[in-house]
Parts: structure tokens; C-alpha cells; sequence
């Protein structure tokens, strides 16, 4: 894993990176809204200044005959008023320069307006030319919001469908195979391995205790080969309805005495790994401790293998793997 | 017991991001600077204190489910462990006391060992 600060986690940079897919992704005319109330450009200053107030206004497009002409906005009334001139008609005030956006570019193309131009609402324009709506930013806020929304309910979703992987597929036997490497003297990613076995087996719905016992029967194993291999190993995982088999396994030294490395305390640790912590000579009795099944078998010349079996259909924790 | 509290009494230091800690429970205390007998002593919502600040104790506490880490005698993580913390969730609470009296003023407070 490449170091990271703190201020920008994995969590907020996927959410940002969402965010913007989804300016990409959603169209104008999804966020824009459609029910616009248009101004005819031949009624009175004084009228409009009604109309925004009654409905809470700050922005009205201006059409005539069909066609986009104008926009009026409250810094338009404010003009007016100013200049004591309320009686005016709209077309005298309204701005007539105007940026618009068209409804099927997307959301980024108007928040690039946005930043660009200083305006608080932009006419949306169809393929003719003619007004389909108006968009603000908080429009695009509202639209990217919702959008965050239904992405967050497609991702309970796939964490639903993977907690019944093994009910939708029929087989003889299925399982699910994880395989991860682990390299020598790799303290910096140690226990990288367990924590993504554990998260795999939570995604597919084992209980929290079941994904614990295997995280740390894992752990320890993978921190086995980290510190006491030739070249390090590998960790191979097999998620069955009833089982979980975990195996690690390298290509040497091996184990003289297997008997003997299964004793609490007895370890082969060095020193500048015990201050690290390790070297306690109860990473085999922990995993014992933790699964069903364990078998260690280790000869000088072919190395270790390390099998760890763990039931789940006797079990109450995990209702949904019992056929 | 919640986090809230014991970070209060204690006057712990918050190395890592902070949250609502008054919503994180606390059930149980463990002691010990060998990552092993951590895996069998300390239990899931339990604090853990330790002297060692490298990176080795993140997949620990994270693989238990711990409420926290207490580093004693001001034993200062690099940036990448608080990194490591952060990605994973896990607090990171840091005391200049040593191991004896940060447990004794745990117990104090009421705080035990898991129950088996």
C-alpha cells in the first residue's frame, strides 16, 4: 500500500472521484428544472418585481413568441428601482447577453460556465434552439446529491448480491479462491492480506466473528512468511458455502521440529524482530485457537504448508451458507 | 465506558482523525508489546496499551475490531502509520505515561479485562 496522508483517505478520494464521473455522467436536463415560469418582455418592471416576490423568484427567462430573448434578474429590478424607473417595461431592463447551455451536454459543462461567467442561472436550450428550462447551482448540487444517493443503493446492492453469490450459482461445488503473495521481510504491507480476507468474507456476508477468527488465523500466518521464509510465500484462500480453507504455504527452510514450533513461547525469532513486536511464540497457538482445523506439515527440503480449515454450517453465526 | 471519557481522564493526545468518540464503547482493557498474545488478549471494543508505535499495530487493532490504542511514554507513530490508522479506522491515542500507570488509572475508572 503507498503511504497516504491522512487528510486525503482512500473513502474521500473515491468520493471525489465519484463526484466528478457523475458531472460527466448526469446530463443537464436531469438537475435542470423544467417547470420555468417565462416573463412576457411587454409587461412592467413593477409587475415582474410582484411575480419574484410571490414566488420567490431571483431569476426569470424573458420569451417572446416562442423564443428566448432575455433573462430579468433581481440586480435588474434593483436597476430599476434605483433609477426610479419601475414603470419601465421588461425588455427595457432585461440582459439580453446571455450564456446558455444546451440540455444534453453534461452537468460539467455548466458548472465550467458557472465558473467562468459569475451568473447564478444559466437557460438551458433543446436541439431547436427553444427554452426546455433553467439551471443554478443548486440545481447541480441537488442532481450530483441524488445521483450520490442511488450510487450509494447500486453499492448495497452488489454488497447484497455478493452475501448470496453462492445461492445464485449452481454447481457441483462451488467456491470462491483468493490468492495473495507475500514477500520476504515485507513488514511495510504485513497484515495487508488478513485485513482484505476479512473484508472479503464480511462482503460475502460471514459474521463479524467468523471474518475476525479467519483475519487473525490469517495475520498470523502471513506474518510467518514474512519473517521466517527463504523467499516468502503464498496465502490461498477457498470460500465454500460450509468452509473456509486457508493455506499458506513456502519453499523454505521448513520447520525442524514441528512439534516443538507448536509449543506456546518457543520461537526462532531474532531480536531486531522481537522489538518489533513479534517473536511472542504464539502466532501457531493463536491460530489454532481461531479455526477448526489446523494442520502443519514441514519438512527441511520442500518447506511448510500451513492448511487452516474453519466449518460455518454448524454454526449459528452464518445462517445463510447453511444449503 | 466510552472513548470520550477515558481520553478526558486520562488527558490522552489524539494522533489520529478525530470523530465522536462519546458514541465509541469501550468494554475492555488489554496490555502488551507482543502483537500474538495481543491476537488472543485483547478483545473486539477493548482499548489496547502498548509501548511500540510502528506501523505492525494498525492490521492488529484493525483485525480486532479495538476501540483504540493507547502508545505510552509518548512513543510517537511516523506519518505513514497515521495514515495506515486513518485508511482503516482505527484510533490512535497517544499518553508520555508508562504502560503500568496508564492501565492502573484504566482500572481506576472501573475498566477490566474481557470477561472469557
Amino acid at each position: 500500500m503507498t503511504p497516504i496522508q491522512p487528510e486525503i483517505s482512500d473513502k474521500r478520494a473515491e468520493t471525489i472521484t465519484k463526484t466528478e464521473e457523475l458531472a460527466y455522467e448526469l446530463r443537464i436536463h436531469e438537475v435542470m428544472t423544467k417547470d420555468v415560469h417565462s416573463l412576457s418582455p411587454d409587461i412592467k418592471m413593477e409587475e415582474a418585481l410582484e411575480i419574484f416576490q410571490k414566488e420567490r423568484f431571483s431569476g426569470a427567462p424573458v420569451e417572446q413568441d416562442g423564443e428566448l430573448i432575455g433573462i430579468l434578474s433581481i440586480e435588474d429590478l434593483i436597476h430599476a428601482l434605483r433609477e426610479n424607473h419601475i414603470d419601465a417595461l421588461v425588455r427595457e431592463y432585461m440582459t439580453t447577453q446571455m450564456t446558455t447551455v444546451r440540455k444534453h451536454d453534461p452537468v460539467v459543462e455548466a458548472l465550467k460556465t458557472f465558473a467562468r461567467t459569475n451568473y447564478g442561472r444559466l437557460p438551458v436550450l433543446d436541439e431547436n434552439g427553444k427554452l426546455a428550462g433553467i439551471i443554478t447551482k443548486g440545481d447541480i448540487t441537488n442532481g450530483l446529491l441524488k445521483a450520490l444517493q442511488r450510487n450509494y443503493q447500486e453499492e448495497e446492492l452488489i454488497r447484497y448480491r455478493a452475501s448470496h453469490l453462492f445461492e445464485d450459482i449452481v454447481s457441483g461445488r462451488t467456491s470462491l479462491i483468493l490468492r495473495y503473495d507475500i514477500r520476504k521481510g515485507d513488514f511495510i504491507h504485513g497484515g495487508n492480506a488478513s485485513s482484505n480476507i476479512k473484508r472479503a468474507l464480511l462482503r460475502l456476508g460471514a459474521s463479524p466473528q467468523v471474518a475476525r477468527r479467519c483475519g487473525i488465523a490469517v495475520y498470523e500466518a502471513e506474518m510467518n512468511l514474512i519473517i521466517h521464509t527463504n523467499h516468502g510465500g503464498t496465502l490461498r484462500i477457498e470460500i465454500e458455502p460450509h468452509k473456509i480453507t486457508m493455506e499458506a504455504y513456502d519453499d523454505g527452510p521448513g520447520i525442524e521440529d514441528v512439534e516443538e514450533a507448536m509449543r506456546p513461547g518457543f520461537s526462532t525469532a531474532t531480536n531486531e524482530v522481537r522489538e518489533m513486536g513479534f517473536g511472542a511464540g504464539m502466532g501457531l497457538v493463536n491460530i489454532k485457537r481461531c479455526v477448526d482445523e489446523m494442520r502443519l506439515i514441514s519438512s527441511k527440503d520442500r518447506g511448510t504448508n500451513l492448511y487452516m480449515i474453519m466449518y460455518l454450517n454448524d454454526t449459528d453465526e452464518n445462517p445463510q451458507t447453511v444449503n | 465506558m466510552n472513548l470520550e471519557e477515558i481520553i478526558h481522564n486520562l488527558n490522552l493526545k489524539v494522533l489520529t482523525d478525530t470523530r465522536d468518540f462519546s458514541a465509541v464503547p469501550v468494554k475492555s482493557g488489554y496490555c502488551s508489546d507482543l502483537l500474538s498474545c495481543v491476537m488472543t488478549g485483547a478483545a473486539p471494543e477493548g482499548v489496547w496499551v502498548t509501548l511500540m508505535a510502528h506501523s505492525n499495530i494498525i492490521a492488529v487493532a484493525a483485525l480486532l475490531d479495538l476501540s483504540a490504542v493507547i502508545i505510552t511514554e509518548d512513543a510517537q507513530p511516523d506519518e505513514d502509520t497515521i495514515a495506515k490508522a486513518n485508511e482503516k479506522g482505527v484510533t490512535l491515542l497517544s499518553s508520555p505515561k508508562p504502560n503500568f500507570q496508564v492501565v492502573g488509572e484504566l482500572w481506576d475508572m472501573g475498566l477490566r479485562a474481557k470477561q472469557d
